[in-house]
């Protein structure tokens, strides 16, 4: 069964086709690149899977049920996390409380402990939290204000938020802006790291060396339409794809 | 001695009319209903005494009910708008809870006396504590607790959970939804203990003065009580606390000797201390320093 699967999907805004009559499958497991030139419509996609905007037209299938109407909030209880392409972490709250925060999967909703969970001490999630600021890196910088982070280390956290709603899809909007060589690569190995843990990942990026290195396939999108759909190797050596987005010097 | 404890009221329940305002600033939100929840809570623990003959601490306690239900009724649909739409929208309601109270006639004979709100004669004769023997000193003392009880509820719900998601909601709306936050319940439910403080805040400021009437309730009070936690900080409760400190007792007590000019440097020691602490006169570092001294 797909994870996700975009049937027809189309978002206008005014004259402008942001996303096109777009048909798309996750399947459940795989590491699934959505590349792309600058306004091409890869964002706008994150944005209608979690619920940013409405679909103008089409249907977003999760698990093979239809996400219209689904509020944003209730979508992370489903099972679908995302990032930002521009970081947006609560920069004066702590790593600490950026994390707590985000713990809203659906166990996290249980009407058992409501007022424990809420206004109770931090004790019962320790051990959670812990796990994500080692997973982040971050286990040193806990009680530091997430605005006084590193830009490194603020991608660092926005991921393990992403990661503490325990999701079933997570959506990566160019995580590896920004990041060196060294940081790209631990970013690869984080990614791995939650697909074994049997996470669906929809990544978004321009970083080729990340994309082609990572992913089980590829969907490249153009004026908000895909133009080509493959493994890396397929979408490596597909000419539309060449000619549109990663002209002649592909490594 | 009498005149301090009478300060120390004021200051008592203006602490808890900002720290109404407090908790849904945390959220973002701007709002200017604040003295209508607090009219709505001074009405109607006043007619409990006085007319029904409750004692006080039940009559405070539907003042909080009452004051927070009408909170989360108004909120849903005025939390729907945000920023100056937000900001028009509860001061229209501020204002027609006033309005309201301009026109509610209620009276019943009492012993011979008419007793109850009037229009804009006001609700007079609110006699609680003099009938209940009670010195100022022990009014002052009763209020403090309250406030006392109040900020430390507060003081535990900004360590906890959902202080957090409070704050996170007020940093940035667009990732809180992403990260499962219900940004409707959220407010709703810092407008509803807001509500809740500012209820009681009425209750006891209808038995302190004595003598409440619409006046007592209006858009200079809405003010008031959203600059506290804004000229204070919005790091601790503490904040809301020494900017109520600074402006009731310092500017308005304080600066009485000078008169009519007293006016004049009002308006003008605001802009300074705001200038001066922009985060706050309790900022996040004057916190830490604070921490720091009582640590050792």
């Amino acid at each position: 069964m797909s994870m996700l699967e975009l049937k027809n999907a189309s978002r206008h805004f005014g004259g402008v086709r942001a996303v096109d009559a777009l048909d798309l499958a996750v399947d459940e497991g795989a590491i699934f690149g959505l590349i792309g030139p600058n306004g091409s419509g890869k964002s706008t996609t994150v944005n209608l899977v979690t619920g940013l905007f409405p679909l103008t037209t089409g249907q977003i299938l999760f698990r093979g049920a239809d996400l219209a109407g689904v509020p944003v909030h209730r979508r992370l209880g489903l099972g679908i996390a995302r990032t930002f392409q521009n970081i947006r972490l609560f920069g004066h709250l702590t790593v600490w409380q950026n994390l707590w925060v985000a713990q809203n999967s659906p166990e996290d909703h249980a009407r058992k402990g409501f007022f424990r969970r809420w206004l109770g001490g931090s004790s019962g999630v320790r051990a959670e939290i812990g796990e994500l600021l080692e997973f982040a890196g971050l286990a040193a910088r806990q009680d530091e204000l997430a605005g006084n982070l590193a830009f490194g280390e603020q991608r660092r956290l926005e991921l393990a938020r992403a990661v503490a709603a325990r999701p079933k899809l997570l959506l990566l909007d160019e995580p590896a802006a920004g990041m060196n060589t060294e940081e790209i690569g631990q970013l690869r190995e984080r990614i791995l790291e939650l697909r074994g843990r049997g996470v669906t990942i929809l990544l978004v990026e321009h970083v080729m060396e990340l994309v082609m290195g990572v992913t089980d396939r590829i969907a490249v999108l153009n004026f908000g339409q895909k133009i080509a759909e493959g493994t890396p190797a397929e979408i490596q050596a597909d000419p539309a794809v060449r000619k549109a987005y990663l002209g002649g010097d592909v490594k | 001695m009498d005149f301090y404890y009478g300060l120390a009221q004021i200051i008592g329940v203006h602490t808890l009319l900002g720290l109404s305002a407090y908790i849904v600033l945390l959220t973002g939100q701007v709002s200017l209903a604040q003295a209508g929840f607090q009219a709505i809570g001074a009405y109607t623990a006043a007619m409990l005494t006085v007319l029904a003959g409750w004692a006080l601490v039940p009559a405070l306690a539907a003042s909080a009910l009452l004051g927070a239900l009408v909170a989360c009724a108004v909120g849903f649909p005025a939390l729907r708008v945000r920023g100056l739409i937000l900001v028009v929208a509860t001061l229209a309601f501020g204002e027609g809870v006033r309005l309201f109270f301009f026109n509610f006639d209620y009276q019943v004979a009492r012993g011979g006396v008419r007793v109850g709100p009037l229009g804009g004669e006001g609700f007079r004769q609110i006699r609680y504590f003099p009938e209940h023997g009670w010195t100022t000193l022990e009014v002052m003392l009763f209020i403090w607790a309250i406030v006392a009880a109040v900020m430390a509820a507060l003081w535990w719900f900004d360590r906890s959970r959902y202080g957090a998601v409070l704050r996170a909601v007020g940093e940035d709306e667009l990732a809180a939804q992403s990260v499962g936050i219900n940004l409707m319940a959220i407010k709703v439910s810092a407008m509803t203990v807001g509500g809740a403080i500012a209820g009681v805040a009425g209750g006891l400021f209808a038995h302190y003065t004595t003598h409440i009437e619409h006046t007592n309730f209006n858009i200079l009070v809405a003010t008031f009580a959203l600059a506290y936690p804004i000229v204070g900080g919005l790091a601790s409760v503490f904040g809301t606390l020494a900017a109520v400190v600074f402006v009731q007792g310092f500017l308005i007590e304080g600066l009485r000797f000078l008169g009519d000019w007293r006016n004049l440097l009002f308006g003008a020691l605001i802009v300074l201390s705001m200038n001066l602490r922009p985060h706050g006169l309790l900022d996040a570092q004057a916190l830490a320093r604070l921490k720091r001294l009582l640590g050792r």
